[in-house]
């Protein structure tokens, strides 16, 4: 009767503590995607001023670059190795065959957005510097991120 | 009995003379045409080497020069696995030795300079549509390019798709090797968009869905599909699913890979944004008018993951 009750116990720890692992992954794959979303969600506007559909706004911009710099530099953090799979990612495994590399582009990532918050003082250097920041993120895009759509 | 022995044998003979016929490769311009070799102009072929997307297949992978044309890249397909050819101007082991009547039959019709086919991995089926002197003014710009030595592997297909006299029949059941044809009723813009878009650019190569055999769906001509050399999803390009973008859209993802909802695109359309970007602004703003008036297409149904 004992047995059964520590065996019983056990199982449901290994339970919880399965589902929680679990769970973990899943969250470092939703906080993962919720950052890259952000930087997605935050270009919008810059891009139209771009395309010159809205008219230049230094705030705004300056706002995006530090979304930029912190959700690039929280990723860092969001591919551990136990996250290759599930939660519906769309993280290829090479980010984890060429680790230093990926995490370099991601820092640069995040050093660029910093460097770009000094270069971008008005519409001019915007124009510049803001389309190299956007040729980041289709770099890893193009080696590390699966087609989805 | 010997009656019909000898009717299976003029059969198979009759059979054999027919695929034999209707294999053969046709060439689109003659070997020997003197006035073709003469040479291009090389800045007009460094536009079609990028609008054609050369380097994207061409170029040696995980290499950061994308004018080093060693090739290598595997294709994955149905059929087995493509390895894109050395394309450089190195004489024995890319196409250093080759005339511009030899670019332009391997382009437009498939053929090799000793007469062979290509597989359709080599957009041909796109390229046709193209005029015979880009092929011309592109090979006058490989020429300037820098040998690389080596070859890429040989290709790795199961039987019988590596029999490649085979894709003559292929090529007689779906190449069509027309023209693209200028639409007078349009703008200038639009024309050079649809020569961009149909004939160099290929898109339509990975916007549509491909038959059993790999030959495009043209019912579903961009309306997306199953990555042919991975396992990805391809989106559907046509305003069945993209309406709403504006013309400022389109060109920024052509020429930035930025997408309407602030995404940044990525696989091989990250590559293709790269080659887009070397071009004048005009020629993204063309295939934007152009990409606009696709006929709306359904999607095909996406298995469920």
């Amino acid at each position: 009767m004992g047995f059964r009750i520590k065996a019983a116990g056990a199982l449901a720890l290994a339970l919880i503590i399965g589902a929680g692992a679990a769970w973990a992954q899943g969250d470092v794959i939703s906080q993962r995607k919720a950052a890259m979303k952000a930087i997605g969600d935050g270009n919008r506007a810059p891009a139209a001023m771009l395309r010159g559909e809205a008219p230049f706004n230094l705030s705004t911009v300056q706002a995006q670059l530090k979304v930029i710099e912190a959700s690039a530099t929280s990723a860092l953090k969001l591919f551990p190795d136990n996250s290759k799979t599930g939660g519906d990612t769309a993280a290829l495994p090479k980010i984890w065959e060429t680790k230093a590399d990926f995490d370099g582009k991601m820092r640069k990532f995040a050093d660029d957005a910093k460097s770009a918050q000094v270069k971008i003082t008005d519409e001019a250097s915007f124009k510049q510097e803001f389309p190299a920041l956007l040729k980041t993120c289709g770099g890893c895009h193009t080696d590390y991120r699966a087609r989805r759509s | 009995m010997r009656k019909i022995a000898l009717l299976v044998v003029v059969l198979a003979v009759a059979g054999f003379a027919v695929f034999w016929f209707i294999s053969a490769p046709q060439r689109a311009v003659a070997a020997g045409d003197a006035s073709f070799n003469a040479p291009g102009e090389v800045e007009r072929g460094k536009d079609i080497f990028f609008a054609g997307g050369c380097a994207s297949c061409h170029a040696t992978p995980n290499q950061a020069d994308r004018l080093r044309l060693g090739g290598g890249l595997e294709m994955k397909s149905p059929f087995g696995s493509f390895y894109a050819p050395n394309i450089s101007p190195h004489p024995r082991d890319g196409i250093g030795n080759w005339t511009n009547a030899d670019l332009a039959n391997a382009m437009m019709r498939g053929v090799s300079p000793d007469g062979s086919h290509y597989y359709p991995a080599f957009p041909y089926t796109s390229y046709a549509g193209m005029q015979a002197d880009d092929a011309r003014h592109l090979m006058t710009y490989i020429r300037t390019l820098q040998p690389v030595e080596g070859r890429a592997r040989a290709h790795d297909l199961g039987f019988p798709f590596n029999i490649r006299r085979t894709l003559g029949v292929w090529k007689w059941m779906f190449f069509d090797t027309a023209q693209v044809k200028t639409d007078p009723a349009r703008s200038a813009s639009w024309n050079r968009g649809q020569y961009l878009t149909e004939a160099l650019a290929h898109c339509a190569e990975c916007h549509s869905p491909r038959n059993a055999l790999g030959a495009l769906v043209s019912a579903q001509r961009y309306a997306g599909g199953a990555e042919a050399h991975g396992d990805g999803w391809v989106p559907n390009i046509t305003p069945r699913s993209l309406k709403d973008w504006t013309r400022g859209e389109w060109v920024q993802l052509l020429q930035m890979g930025l997408t309407a909802e602030g995404d940044s695109v990525g696989g091989s359309m990250g590559s293709v944004v790269r080659n887009i970007a070397e071009l004048p602004k005009a020629d993204a703003e063309a295939m934007a008018d152009y990409l606009m008036t696709l006929p709306a297409s359904e999607s095909p149904p996406r298995p469920k993951k």
